[in-house]
């Protein structure tokens, strides 16, 4: 069954996510991937992360479709205007990759090219406009013809994508976000992954949201790995707020990284109950990953 | 306005390089008001340049004057009289002031004293922000007068990325969000519900991505 196929059939979806290397070695990272493969239903990669640049998500999907395992290819609006969008998207269903989750992508100022000339020529939401024009058989060309803006050019071969998005629940304020949530359903998102959420009770107020909207809905799982991590979460992260009592639970264990796997376990448990799957980020310790879902008994 | 900083005395010194008679021209415009380029900072260029050559052993001819607007040419005529004999012309203008000296003229070198930053307002004494990028195409009234292609770092159309917190921006905790300033702004004026349509794509075309712009006014064409 397909990472969406699941979805629809409301079974709980774990997903996982690998970053490409800084370089052309890409062993490290497909052993990542080969150890995640039956035990996550899909697997993110990411594309050029924090602006820090790499090999590149759509080459990494496809390695992974071609070892049977079921990617999501993560694409930013920072590095690509709408031409190079769309010739991605027709090269992403070309080569077998379905699941696109769309992002603005981190500013080139935080990343390591911070001299960079960022893109943004669409934002996400126009993203995922695209993605579903290209699905209808259309790109988003406008050229005047007969006087008149043509509505896109019909497509040799159309898309056949299962677009998807982000979204930060535990965002402050909040409001600002879900106004932006809500217009990304409307522009077709058909499942969304958060940012790392650990206020249960604010994810459930924001769950209720969702369910109106009528929207899958995986949950972010950040595992902690000491509470040095959870604090620079809190500084530096928007849209991460680790409680003190979880930080807390790890000061006093001694093996913070232990702790921080029963934790992530303990968290995807809970979130059974109120959402339709989690993704796993375990940024760098992706052999953990297998652990948490030890501990889970996933 | 148009609000721009001076270069390093250095780089401007290397611009110099042999030249030895030398016009620094002030604008009376908007770098008068953001003090990098006005009458004064014309005569304070002009003795630096000539103090940092003696230092070095070299006499030069610095002469410096100030014009009510570089970016015009008949402004820029008024300059014919004092040009002889000189071989380098600093302009302190903006990038347009220099450009409108170089093409009125054109056997001339001349040079910029200042870089340009942006178009913006003073909002505090000594301190100048952006808030227009001549996109050409202006969206201010569906986003209660904020601009969101120069006040949100990615000139997004459709709300606060994932980087927003606390209404600042990922880029700087220095930098506010644009968009969550947009959001208080239209809650103030109890239009939040505009915020609930997708802005389109937008055409950047109008803006510098069209190649180089002209307005053209048939009308008022002679």
């Amino acid at each position: 069954m397909s990472f969406q196929q699941r979805l629809e059939k409301k079974e709980f979806t774990i997903t996982a996510e690998i970053g490409p290397p800084k370089g052309t070695d890409v062993s490290e990272m497909l052993k990542n991937a080969q150890r995640l493969k039956g035990r996550v239903h899909a697997v993110n990669v990411t594309d050029n992360q924090s602006a820090v640049m790499r090999l590149s998500s759509l080459a990494s999907c496809h390695m992974l479709v071609e070892m049977g395992i079921e990617p999501i290819f993560q694409i930013t609006c920072r590095d690509r205007n709408r031409l190079a969008l769309q010739s991605d998207l027709l090269s992403a269903h070309a080569l077998g990759i379905r699941n696109v989750l769309t992002l603005t992508g981190d500013h080139t100022q935080v990343g390591d090219h911070p001299q960079a000339k960022p893109v943004f020529d669409v934002d996400s939401t126009h993203l995922l406009q695209i993605i579903q024009k290209l699905n209808e058989g259309r790109d988003l060309s406008t050229q005047f013809m007969n006087k008149k803006l043509s509505d896109g050019t019909v497509l040799k071969g159309k898309t056949q994508l299962f677009p998807g998005a982000v979204v930060c629940p535990e965002a402050n304020p909040l409001k600002p976000q879900l106004l932006r949530f809500s217009k990304k359903v409307t522009a077709g998102a058909k499942f969304f992954q958060t940012q790392a959420v650990y206020d249960y009770e604010k994810f459930k107020e924001f769950m209720k949201k969702a369910r109106e909207l009528n929207t899958k809905v995986l949950a972010g799982i950040l595992l902690l790995r000491s509470p040095g991590m959870a604090k620079y979460l809190n500084k530096n992260v928007p849209g991460i707020t680790v409680p003190d009592v979880l930080i807390k639970e790890m000061e006093s264990s001694s093996q913070p990284l232990k702790a921080g796997v029963k934790i992530a376990a303990r968290q995807i448990k809970q979130m059974q109950e109120i959402c339709d799957g989690v993704h796993i980020m375990a940024i760098g310790l992706e052999d953990k990953v297998l652990d948490i879902l030890d501990e889970a008994g996933m | 306005m148009i609000v721009a900083e001076q270069k390093e005395i250095s780089e401007i010194i290397n611009m110099v390089g042999d030249h030895n008679n030398i016009l620094v021209v002030g604008c009376d415009t908007c770098v008068t008001v953001c003090l990098a380029g006005g009458a004064k900072e014309a005569a304070i260029l002009s003795s630096a340049l000539r103090l940092a050559y003696r230092v070095k052993g070299k006499e030069i001819t610095v002469e410096a004057t100030t014009i009510e607007r570089q970016c015009e040419i008949e402004f820029v005529d008024a300059l014919e009289p004092i040009l002889k004999r000189k071989d380098l012309v600093i302009s302190m203008g903006c990038g347009i002031g220099v450009q409108t000296i170089a093409e009125r003229f054109p056997q001339l070198l001349v040079v910029p004293a200042l870089n340009t930053k942006f178009l913006g307002l003073p909002e505090k004494q000594g301190v100048w922000v952006e808030r227009c990028q001549a996109c050409g195409q202006c969206v201010l009234d569906k986003t209660g007068g904020i601009c969101p292609i120069s006040r949100c770092s990615k000139s997004l159309l459709n709300g606060p990325c994932g980087g927003s917190q606390n209404g600042k921006c990922e880029i700087s905790k220095d930098t506010d969000c644009g968009w969550h300033l947009i959001y208080e702004r239209l809650k103030t004026l109890g239009r939040l519900e505009s915020l609930e349509e997708i802005m389109p794509v937008k055409n950047w075309s109008t803006s510098r991505d069209g190649g180089p712009r002209k307005v053209i006014r048939e009308d008022m064409c002679l």
